[in-house]
Order: C-alpha cells, then sequence, then structure tokens
C-alpha cells in the first residue's frame, strides 16, 4: 500500500500478515466472501445493498448506511501481482504509488490536500488478484472525490522524475515489511515453494532485483492496459442512496471511455503437486522455534459448489481461536504450544492455501507441536466432525455477518474483495445458506481430499544453530 | 484473549512505550459527527455514557478501571497483562471450559486489556441475546476465579512471547527506551513482566489485585448500540452495582522525561531506524491544540506534512515518516519515527533534523495552519464513527480526560480558536529542546542527534 499508516483491517489485505492469524471475525473479513446481510432474501428497503453496471463497463455496488454522515468510496481494479508480465514483478503496487503522482488536470499533491482539508482519511493497497484505492470522507464531498478519482483513471503524467524516487520509496517500503523481518523473509520463500508454476508464488511487493529494474516504459504500459472502466469495480458504503451514486458515477466515471477489451483472466494454474516439501530459515533473532504446513487447496472462485465453505469451516474447527481442536489439545489440555491454529484464504481468484501453524512454549518442543497438529488433522479424516461442533462454528460465522454490518469500510472492503476474486453481489447474499448446508461428511471430505502430509510445504523459522547450542 | 494479546505485542512497534499516539486521532474532529451522548446514573449510582442506535442489532459495551500496571507491586511486574488474560478463563460457578462455551453460545466477544494507567474492558454482542451475554460480563467482573491451570497456561504464553522476543533487537531497543526516558519511574518497567516476576504472581495475588482496583469509583464506562437508557440501568447495576465503592490505588508521580540523549542499538540490518523523542504538553494543557495542530503539520497528516515532503517525496528516503504525540497520565512526548536504507541513515537523520529546526525557528504558514484546523476538526466522525466499538471506546476516553460530554460540540471552536502566534509559540518551547535520539542499525549516523 502507498503508506501503512492505517487500520489493522487493510493491512491484512497484503499477503501473507501474521495478522491474518487474530481473531474469527478478521479471519472472516480477510479470508472469505461474506455478505452484507444475514436474511436470506435481502429485503429492498434502504439499507439493501444493490449494484449495476455503467455503460462503460464499469461495475458499481452501493451499500447503504446512514448511521454517521461518512462514506466511503472505493475503486478497485480487476489487476493484482498475479498478473504481474514475467519479470516485472512488483509493477502493480509501483503502480499504485503511481497513482498518487501528477495528472493532466490536477498536479501532485493536490487530490490528497483535498482529502485532508475535509477532515478526509484516504490510502491505496495491492493483493495478488486486486489494486484498490480509497477514500473516507462527509457525503457532500462524494462528488469530489468521485471527480479526482476518475480522472486519476486515465491521466496520470508518468515522467522519470516522478518514478525514481517512488521506486525508492517502495525499495525501503519492502526493506521494511520483508527485509528487516525474518518471519516474512520465511514466508516469501515457503510461498514460492508451495506455488510451483502459479503467480501467487511471487510477493505482491515484487523480488527486490525486479523492483530495481522498473521503469516509466513499465508503469505507462501497464497503465494503458489496466487502468479503464471496464477493469473496475467502485464500491460506495456510507451515507449514500442508489439513485444519488448512479447520477454521480455517470456524471464523472461515466464520462471515462472504455478501455481496450481484457482477455480472460488466465494464469499458469499449478500443477498436481505430488512431494513434500521443506523451507527452513535459520536467523539469530529467532528464540522460540515455529512452523507451518500449506497446502494449495480450491478458493471460492476455483472450487466445486460446497468445498470452500467446508474448507472455510474446516479451518474453524481445526484451528479457528481458542475453541478450536488444535487450541483446546495442545494449549489447553496438553500445555505444549504456546500458540497453534488454522486458517484458509478462501476470497481469491485461482487456487489458495489452507495452512496450519503452531509454536512450543519455549525454545524446546517444536517437534511435539507439529506431530499434535498433525494427529488433529488426522482424527478429522478418520473420524469426521460432530454435529455440535459443526453447528457451533456455522453460528460463529453466521453472527459475525451481523457484526460486519456494524463496519462501514470492512464491509466495502469485502464486497470489493469478493467481486475482484470473481465471486458476485449474488455469491454474497447466498453465502449463509451455503455456510448452512454444509454437512460434517463435508467437512471430513474435504480434510481428506486436501490435508494430504505428502504434499505440503512445511516451513520452520529456527534459530541459528550456535544459538539453539548455547541455550542446551 | 491473551493469545492475540500476545501476538500484538510482538508486532507492536518500538515505541510501545509511548503508545497512545495512535488514540490521539480520535479527538480530531468531533464536531461533526451527529452522535448524540446521554449520561446514564443507575440506581446504585453507576454512570455511563451511552449513545442509542438501532440500526444494526447489536451492543458493544467498553469500560475502564484507573490506574493499570502502574500498580503492579514491585517484583510482580506483569500481574495486571496476566489478569487481563484470564477474565474469560473462569468465573463464578463456571469454570475456562464452562466459561468459554457459554460465551461462544451467548455469540457474545469479550476482551480485556491494559495500559499503564487503565485495565479496560469491552464486548460486543448481539441485542437478542444481551441477558445472558451481560450475565457473563457480571460474573467476569465480579467473580473472577483465577484458577490455577488458567494461570499457568496464560502465563506461560506470556513467558513465551517474551522469550520469542529476546534476541530481536527490538526487544533491547525498547528496554533502552523505557530506562533511558523514564529513570526509576513506574513507567519504566515492562507491563508484560519478566520471566521471574510473572513466575512469582499466585492466585491470591491476582484475588487481591482484582479487589483493590476493580470499584465504582475509578470506573468509566461507554455503550452504543441497540439499549434505551432504563434498560442500561439495570444493566449498570448488575454489572458493576455490586463492586467496593472505593479503590485502592498508590499515588503515581508525574514521570520526568530525559531527554538529550542518544541512544544506539547496534544491529546488520539493510534498513536502520531512527526515534526521536521531545517533549510535549498535557492534555489538560490549555495549548493542547497548538501542540497538535503543529504535531499535524509537522508530521501527522498521512500524505502532508512537511516531514513526509521532505523525507519521502522529495528524497525518496524512507516509506514511511511521521509523527505523534503522546499523551500518558503521567508523562506527554513528541515522537518522531522512521525507517531508512541504512548507509543513507545520517542523511535522513540530518533531513529531519532540519525540517525540526524550521518549524522550532519559524513555526508553520498561516496556510499551513488553516489546511491542518480544517483536517483536525472535520477528520472525527471519519475516523472514529466507522463501528460501535470504536465509538464505546472515544465515549470511555472522553471521561478518562475529564473533556466533558458536551466537548464533542464545543471542540470545533477551541481548535478553530488557535492562533499561529500559540503555534510558533509550541513549536518554540517543544522542538527547541535536544530530543533523545535511538538508532537501531548497524552503525551510528555522523550527525548523532
Amino acid at each position: 500500500m502507498l503508506l501503512r499508516r492505517d487500520p489493522a483491517k487493510i493491512l491484512q489485505r497484503m499477503a501473507n500478515l501474521p495478522a491474518l492469524r487474530c481473531g474469527m471475525l478478521a479471519a472472516l473479513l480477510a479470508l472469505s466472501s461474506v455478505p452484507a446481510v444475514a436474511q436470506q432474501q435481502p429485503s429492498p428497503g434502504k439499507n439493501a445493498v444493490s449494484n449495476f453496471l455503467l455503460d462503460n463497463g464499469m461495475e458499481v455496488v452501493v451499500i447503504p448506511d446512514h448511521r454517521a454522515p461518512v462514506v466511503t468510496h472505493m475503486v478497485w481494479y480487476k489487476i493484482g501481482s498475479a498478473d504481474e508480465p514475467p519479470g516485472k514483478s512488483g509493477i502493480a503496487h509501483f503502480f499504485e504509488h503511481l497513482m498518487f503522482k501528477g495528472t493532466s488536470n490536477h498536479k501532485a499533491g493536490e487530490f490528497g490536500a483535498k482529502v485532508a482539508e475535509i477532515g478526509g482519511s484516504e490510502n491505496a493497497f495491492t493483493s495478488y488478484d486486486y489494486t484498490a484505492y480509497f477514500q473516507q470522507v462527509t457525503p457532500e464531498t462524494l462528488e469530489t472525490m468521485m471527480t479526482f478519482e476518475a480522472d486519476r483513471m486515465r491521466n496520470l503524467i508518468l515522467t522519470d522524475a516522478v518514478i525514481g524516487p517512488e521506486r525508492d520509496v517502495i525499495l525501503e517500503e519492502r526493506n521494511t515489511r520483508v527485509e528487516n523481518d525474518p518471519d516474512a523473509l520465511l514466508q516469501e520463500e515457503s510461498q514460492a515453494t508451495l506455488y510451483q508454476n502459479h503467480p501467487y508464488r511471487i510477493p505482491v511487493i515484487g523480488w527486490k532485483h525486479e523492483i530495481e529494474q522498473l521503469n516509466r516504459v513499465d508503469a505507462v504500459a501497464f497503465y494503458d492496459r489496466y487502468y479503464a472502466p471496464n477493469n473496475a469495480v467502485l464500491v460506495i458504503a456510507g451515507d449514500v442512496d442508489e439513485a444519488t451514486v448512479r447520477v454521480l458515477a455517470e456524471k464523472t466515471y461515466g464520462k471515462v471511455p472504455r478501455g481496450p477489451e481484457l482477455p480472460p483472466r488466465v494464469r499458469p494454474q499449478e500443477p498436481e503437486q505430488d512431494a513434500s516439501r521443506t523451507v527452513t530459515l535459520r536467523d539469530e533473532r529467532v528464540s522460540v522455534p515455529s512452523f507451518s504446513t500449506s497446502w494449495v487447496v480450491p478458493s471460492y472462485h476455483t472450487a466445486q459448489p460446497g468445498e470452500a465453505e467446508a474448507l472455510d469451516l474446516l479451518s474453524e474447527i481445526l484451528g479457528g481461536g481458542t475453541r478450536s481442536r488444535i487450541y483446546q489439545k495442545l494449549v489447553v489440555q496438553d500445555s505444549l504450544a504456546s500458540s497453534a491454529g488454522a486458517y484458509y484464504q478462501g476470497a481469491m481468484f485461482d487456487a489458495t492455501n489452507f495452512t496450519v501453524y503452531g509454536a512450543p512454549k519455549g525454545e524446546e518442543g517444536l517437534e511435539a507441536v507439529e506431530k499434535a497438529v498433525d494427529g488433529e488433522i488426522a482424527r478429522i479424516v478418520k473420524d469426521g466432525v460432530s454435529d455440535t461442533e459443526l453447528q457451533k462454528v456455522k453460528n460463529r460465522y453466521l453472527r459475525s455477518l451481523i457484526f460486519a454490518r456494524d463496519n462501514q469500510s470492512g464491509m466495502a472492503n469485502l464486497y470489493g474483495g469478493a467481486l475482484t476474486t470473481g465471486s458476485t453481489v449474488k455469491d454474497i447474499a447466498e453465502w449463509p445458506d451455503r455456510i448452512k448446508a454444509v454437512t460434517a461428511m463435508q467437512v471430513q471430505q474435504a480434510a481428506a481430499k486436501y490435508l494430504k502430509p505428502g504434499t505440503s510445504v512445511t516451513s520452520y523459522l529456527l534459530p541459528t544453530a550456535e544459538a539453539a547450542k548455547a541455550q542446551n | 484473549m491473551i493469545h492475540s494479546a500476545a501476538a500484538r505485542r510482538h508486532f507492536t512497534a518500538l515505541l510501545y512505550l509511548l503508545l497512545t499516539v495512535a488514540f490521539l486521532a480520535a479527538f480530531a474532529g468531533l464536531a461533526r459527527a451527529e452522535v448524540k451522548i446521554q449520561e446514564v446514573v443507575s440506581t446504585k449510582g453507576v454512570k455511563a455514557w451511552l449513545v442509542e442506535d438501532y440500526s444494526v442489532p447489536i451492543i458493544a459495551i467498553r469500560f475502564a478501571f484507573e490506574p493499570g500496571s502502574t500498580q503492579d507491586p514491585a517484583g510482580k511486574e506483569g500481574l495486571s497483562n496476566l489478569m487481563t488474560g484470564l477474565f474469560d478463563e473462569g468465573a463464578g460457578d463456571l469454570d475456562s471450559e464452562a466459561f468459554q462455551i457459554r460465551l461462544d453460545d451467548a455469540g457474545a466477544e469479550m476482551g480485556f486489556s491494559e495500559s499503564r494507567d487503565a485495565i479496560y474492558g469491552s464486548m460486543r454482542m448481539l441485542a437478542d441475546q444481551k441477558g445472558e451475554a451481560f450475565e457473563l460480563l457480571r460474573l467476569a467482573v465480579n467473580q473472577p476465579r483465577f484458577d490455577q491451570a488458567p494461570i499457568d497456561r496464560i502465563r506461560s504464553q506470556i513467558v513465551a512471547g517474551i522469550i520469542a522476543s529476546q534476541r530481536t533487537p527490538e526487544a533491547k531497543a525498547q528496554e533502552m527506551w523505557r530506562k533511558a526516558l523514564y529513570g526509576s519511574h513506574p513507567y519504566s518497567r515492562d507491563d508484560e513482566g519478566t520471566a521471574a516476576s510473572l513466575a512469582s504472581i499466585t492466585s491470591g495475588d491476582l484475588k487481591a489485585f482484582h479487589k483493590a482496583m476493580f470499584a465504582r469509583d475509578n470506573l468509566h464506562v461507554g455503550v452504543v448500540g441497540a439499549i434505551d437508557a432504563e434498560s442500561l440501568k439495570a444493566v449498570l447495576d448488575k454489572v458493576f452495582g455490586d463492586l467496593p465503592a472505593t479503590s485502592q490505588a498508590a499515588e503515581v508521580p508525574d514521570a520526568d522525561l530525559k531527554f538529550g540523549q542518544s541512544l544506539h542499538v547496534a544491529y546488520n540490518q539493510p534498513q536502520t531506524t531512527i526515534q526521536m523523542v521531545y517533549p510535549s504538553l498535557a492534555r489538560s494543557d490549555p495549548e493542547f491544540f497548538s501542540v497538535y495542530l503543529m504535531n499535524h503539520i509537522l508530521g501527522g497528516g498521512t500524505f502532508t506534512s512537511r516531514l513526509f515532503d521532505e523525507v519521502r517525496e522529495k528524497r525518496g528516503l524512507v516509506y514511511n515518516v511521521d509523527s505523534g504525540i503522546s499523551n500518558n497520565a503521567h508523562s506527554n512526548a513528541l515522537a518522531i519515527s522512521t525507517a531508512t536504507r541504512s548507509d543513507r541513515a545520517a542523511e535522513t537523520l540530518k533531513v529531519i533534523e532540519e525540517t525540526v529546526a524550521k518549524m522550532a525557528a519559524d513555526g508553520p504558514t498561516q496556510a499551513e495552519l488553516d489546511a491542518a484546523k480544517k483536517y483536525v476538526v472535520g477528520a472525527y466522525a471519519i475516523n472514529n464513527l466507522d463501528s460501535s466499538a470504536a465509538i464505546a471506546r472515544t465515549l470511555v476516553e472522553l471521561q478518562i480526560d475529564k473533556l466533558g460530554i458536551d466537548y464533542v460540540e464545543r471542540r470545533g471552536a477551541i481548535i478553530d480558536a488557535v492562533t499561529l502566534d500559540q503555534v510558533k509559540a509550541a513549536a518554540r518551547k517543544l522542538l527547541s529542546v535536544k530530543p533523545t535520539v535511538m538508532v537501531l542499525g548497524p552503525e551510528t549516523p555522523g550527525s548523532g542527534g
């Protein structure tokens, strides 16, 4: 993202952050397509979510919430790091930064000054499947925001003078996020090992040596290809109604000509994986060892009906918080681990990952933790889950939808994330019913089919050999 | 849940010890918000601030008991933090397992945390299950069990967190910061405690501490959501009405921060972290907003501050550079923070020092001040009315800071009244002081702070 001085909920969208592991609601919001309204048939009341298309192909979603005089205005582009040309890793994220430079109508900083003047906040973020820009402002300034945002969709001026220093900024961002942090370095290597062919193997921020080579020609080509209304989704949540948004959208974004037709987002897909792999990083900053094991599994977009929902519920039963099997067994009953759990990143365009993780209570005992986590997976594969625990987990998911409605920007993120990873507004509305329909048998089958010991990548973050020896 | 609390600790920035920086933004611009705050007083005299709202069928409650971990007995550092991990681990007749099952079935989320200055609790519930949720909260607040098994488990998680970070340069830097800034003041202690201090804490210690600290005279409550004042009165009596009338906290002196020091943690990494701490003014100081506005112009604005402009936009030296003001009950500071490629750390430090010196000498321009005022007045609703939990948090902090229930309406005028001369005077007074500077990286940059 352009700057990371913003809420954790946005940070989580950046791939692979440990923040993903905290808490049920956070996991839900970040990882799966979650509907706005818990009702089965969304009522056409004044708070109903609506969506429509502009003539130039731009999709619009309106999520009314009239509790405070605030609107969240977001434009999501269906372009992320997994869509980058080979050898140009980091261009999607780099471009996100360049969107804050000047246009032919407004010099650099003018948009930001306008946002600040009204007390608004703004930022942007990039992930594997999307790039998004947002402002939170008062309703009467929404049109101004839309005018600025529509302007930079096509009118950016990209010169070497702005590109050079911004590339330096991004190299520092990479230093901050990755190079200074052994955990992040290991995550990068793990991801590159887990995906053998799919571009999810490449970090969103880009490989350092490729970032260093990004230039104006790359940026212009990228802009002309992907930044157009027919590749964008406008999401507006807050103190507005559909009719107003329709008028404003046609007046602003509606004036931007349709861009070139884009081919379907077909990326190189994963071959069948048939070996388990390990990745190990030793670092002198590490004292307590930890592990994580990941499998490539279907996402909501690629799964057969019901399978992603089953994986979602499986992750919660297995390791989604303090009531989960892994936590209860390893942390509470056997006192082996200080932390342990599981998560599933369902909201991805292509096949995604399912991960279990754990760390012992001190410098010893990693092996026992890993073995016990494997034991819990094996137990579900063998004996399945009970109807009671399945029902409790479903209840937790369904009520988190009601809590989710309490957070305007969270709702906007939810819709934007779903719509740029292949889901539709209808999918979101039907999600509660699909969760309710998952059977205990489906959860067991998902575990048996996907969490096979022979196809996973296990990553170890360990103390240096010297440090480990000194301790013994 | 201590699991996530420990994890959070792990990822917080070096300036954890100054950590009210983020929260201060909460006061930026309440004026716009159309939030109607009611004061509710129960039969037994428990007071709360309420924002009624029925658009989503949920209720959020947040409360604070003052003070916090400054009250941890000597040798038992980490007691408050450990205690906050135990409120959902058994209460009344329910052991840990039974309590957590009922909480899950009630569809409620409960959390406790501490700072140096307060112990916080919060709960978010579905309105149609509020009876059961508040009953569980009553048990947690009044009759926590502090059973040995959960004590041992939560303690071992906290200790694991301490061990996990002990070889990181960030942990060294935090320790160095605490000692350098606070000397022997209670703020100099790590509120997580140490392995040794945690080992000494017994169930009896926790019970005694809970009894001393959870009372009605040091309690502040904020409630938001689908509940009316009359129903809330009954809830307040039920949850808090039977607590002792008065708490037994020891007086804490104000901290005398030590400026002008140069601190260095040597670590060979590609990026060097630079942090600088200057004095600031208390929340209750009449010149508070002069400082607040000056800070916003210096490094508080997201993409519009002087530091952002000079260090990032013009020179591409860093990804992030900012300044923030931090107000604790007994200390106030203004902190600048950044991270830069190590081979240009000296240059980065020099640019920051020049930017600060210019602000100290000349202050901001009238145009900068006007823009900052607009932002600070307007930003509150946008930044903080995003959720019920955020509003509840603000209701509690407004009470802790004794700003008055009408502060929301008064705030815009207070900010508008600040003059350019006041802001210049604040800049001169605070930024002329030689800061304490911490450099975490391969080597000390030339100019040295």
